[in-house]
């Protein structure tokens, strides 16, 4: 369901450009970094976006920008789980998980921190997350939700690519997708040795997982405290 | 065989692709969805009839997108093949386990091209003569010994999937509204990114590097001795800049700056057609 007390909603960028030219090519035209403008609008406002309440509706919003946004959303997810995991570290870590689950845990703030950063006011909201169903002490369900995100991080940005419209925001995509899919195949491989890329997630044509922003999004839904609004995406 | 030559055309990517393909979207539509209603094998024979219900026959630019993919599969696929041929190269167990994984993908990537692009009407191209030394086709090159020093091997599959990875994002622009395309493209480039992670794994438990990572840190090879063919993968890795925003710029754990190392790990960096060949050209023979 949708709702009309919904955060900012996405398209912003695009709002005041002539119909007829592309909005992308419009900003090669002007020598703008697309995400660049982001920027350029996030200095026009106040530096961080409201949290968002328990529970309220986010909508991702439309176009490039509801990507982004649905981009954001996974890397915020994916942040804050890392963030609890190195507070809170299960029993029997070892020295070698510990360096390395710090580092994916600053590659993923990095991430979100660059999505907040280029989105600029179109940015939605901090989610609220909800790892209740989740034991930080126990590293079987902490790795286990660990490949459970990565492995939906790969298929995420695989299945949304061909929506993007911007070879500028195409490229940044596959820029992060290629190190949630390294942090996956370690993921794999310390809770099963050998399974970094096995059958559960590449198929006989030798192709990675891959979903749809709406299988996504049943996915990510439980993890998070308010209520995921895509229908704007530009899913065909 | 001159790659250059081979290439040349690549080179002149068709600048009006992605407008001939908005103008047939319809058609583009109509096949949006086929991918998930066939089985696995089926695939590549859709994405071929795409093209053909679409322009009669692939635009040229995208056949040479495929066909630049292809040659780089080529070389990963007889890469691994001749490795596991090679008895005791690989020591049993989960080491021979991983590498038989990577094996059988780089082959299924090289079997998915060939018909997508036979399936367009076009002729794949013909695998080239390999020489695994780098020694362009002499047999004498940095790496004469590949296989047959495990470590040697190990250094090379690194180099050849970090590349992969970073060739196939750098051709991801022009696959740009390509639909099922594009997909497939992404879908093969994160396997190349779970192949090089499990690499460089495996060299970090064989203790050939001890400061090694799934991932990439700055434009570190990991590789001693390394050489400037190694060096050449790992070039401009060392980026802390996206988009025009310095990643450093930005507070990220209690209230400490993003560093420069997790900005270079963070995100992978892409590579020219013009760069993979360049560090492709001696794994040739001319």
């Amino acid at each position: 369901m949708k709702s009309s007390m919904t955060t900012k909603p996405g398209g912003t960028l695009e709002a005041g450009l002539p119909r007829p030219m592309h909005r992308r090519n419009f900003l090669r035209y002007a020598g703008v970094s697309v995400l660049g403008t982001g920027l350029l609008a996030a200095a026009c406002t106040k530096d961080d976006p409201n949290p968002l309440t328990y529970g309220e509706t986010v909508n991702l919003g439309s176009g490039d920008i509801g990507i982004l946004n649905y981009a954001y959303a996974l890397e915020q997810l994916e942040a804050a789980f890392y963030i609890q995991v190195i507070q809170t570290q299960y029993s029997g870590i070892t020295a070698a998980e510990t360096a390395l689950l710090t580092d994916i845990r600053d590659h993923e703030v990095a991430h979100r921190e660059f999505f907040k950063a280029a989105l600029g006011i179109s940015a939605i909201g901090g989610l609220t997350p909800d790892f209740s169903k989740i034991n930080f002490s126990s590293r079987e369900s902490v790795l286990a939700t660990a490949k459970t995100f990565e492995d939906l991080g790969v298929s995420a940005y695989n299945g949304a690519g061909r929506y993007l419209t911007s070879a500028d925001y195409l490229t940044i995509a596959g820029k992060i997708v290629s190190v949630e899919a390294r942090h996956a195949a370690y993921i794999r491989n310390l809770i099963s040795n050998g399974s970094f890329a096995n059958s559960e997630v590449v198929d006989a044509n030798g192709l990675d997982v891959v979903r749809t922003p709406t299988e996504v999004i049943i996915l990510a839904q439980p993890f998070v405290r308010n209520t995921i609004d895509a229908t704007n995406l530009p899913i065909a | 065989m001159n790659l250059n030559q081979l290439f040349s055309q690549i080179e002149q990517a068709d600048p009006e692709i992605h407008d001939r393909l908005d103008t047939r979207r319809s058609a583009m539509r109509q096949f949006a969805n086929l991918g998930k209603k066939l089985a696995a094998t089926a695939i590549p024979v859709a994405l071929g009839a795409m093209f053909k219900k679409a322009y009669g026959q692939a635009p040229a630019g995208l056949l040479e997108v495929l066909n630049f993919a292809l040659t780089l599969e080529y070389l990963e696929a007889e890469f691994y093949t001749t490795a596991l041929a090679k008895t005791g190269l690989i020591p049993a167990g989960a080491a021979l386990g991983a590498i038989q994984t990577i094996s059988t993908h780089e082959t299924q990537h090289v079997a998915f091209l060939r018909t997508a692009i036979t399936g367009a009407g076009a002729t794949p191209v013909a695998k080239p003569k390999f020489d695994f030394s780098g020694g362009s086709g002499s047999g004498t090159g940095p790496f004469a010994n590949v296989f047959n020093s495990y470590e040697l091997f190990l250094a090379v599959a690194q180099t050849l999937e970090d590349t992969g990875v970073r060739a196939y994002k750098g051709q991801a622009p022009n696959l740009l509204r390509t639909g099922d395309v594009l997909t497939a493209a992404l879908r093969i480039h994160s396997v190349e990114a779970r192949h090089a992670s499990q690499i460089r794994q495996m060299r970090r438990a064989a203790n050939f590097s001890t400061t090694i990572k799934p991932w990439i840190t700055l434009n570190n090879t990991e590789i001693n001795p390394d050489n400037a063919v190694i060096q050449a993968v790992y070039n401009g890795e060392n980026n802390p800049t996206q988009a025009g925003l310095d990643l450093r710029a930005y507070r990220a754990l209690d209230n400490a700056a993003v560093t420069f190392v997790t900005a270079t790990e963070a995100f992978d960096e892409p590579l020219t057609r013009a760069e993979v060949l360049a560090i492709a050209g001696p794994f040739i023979a001319r």
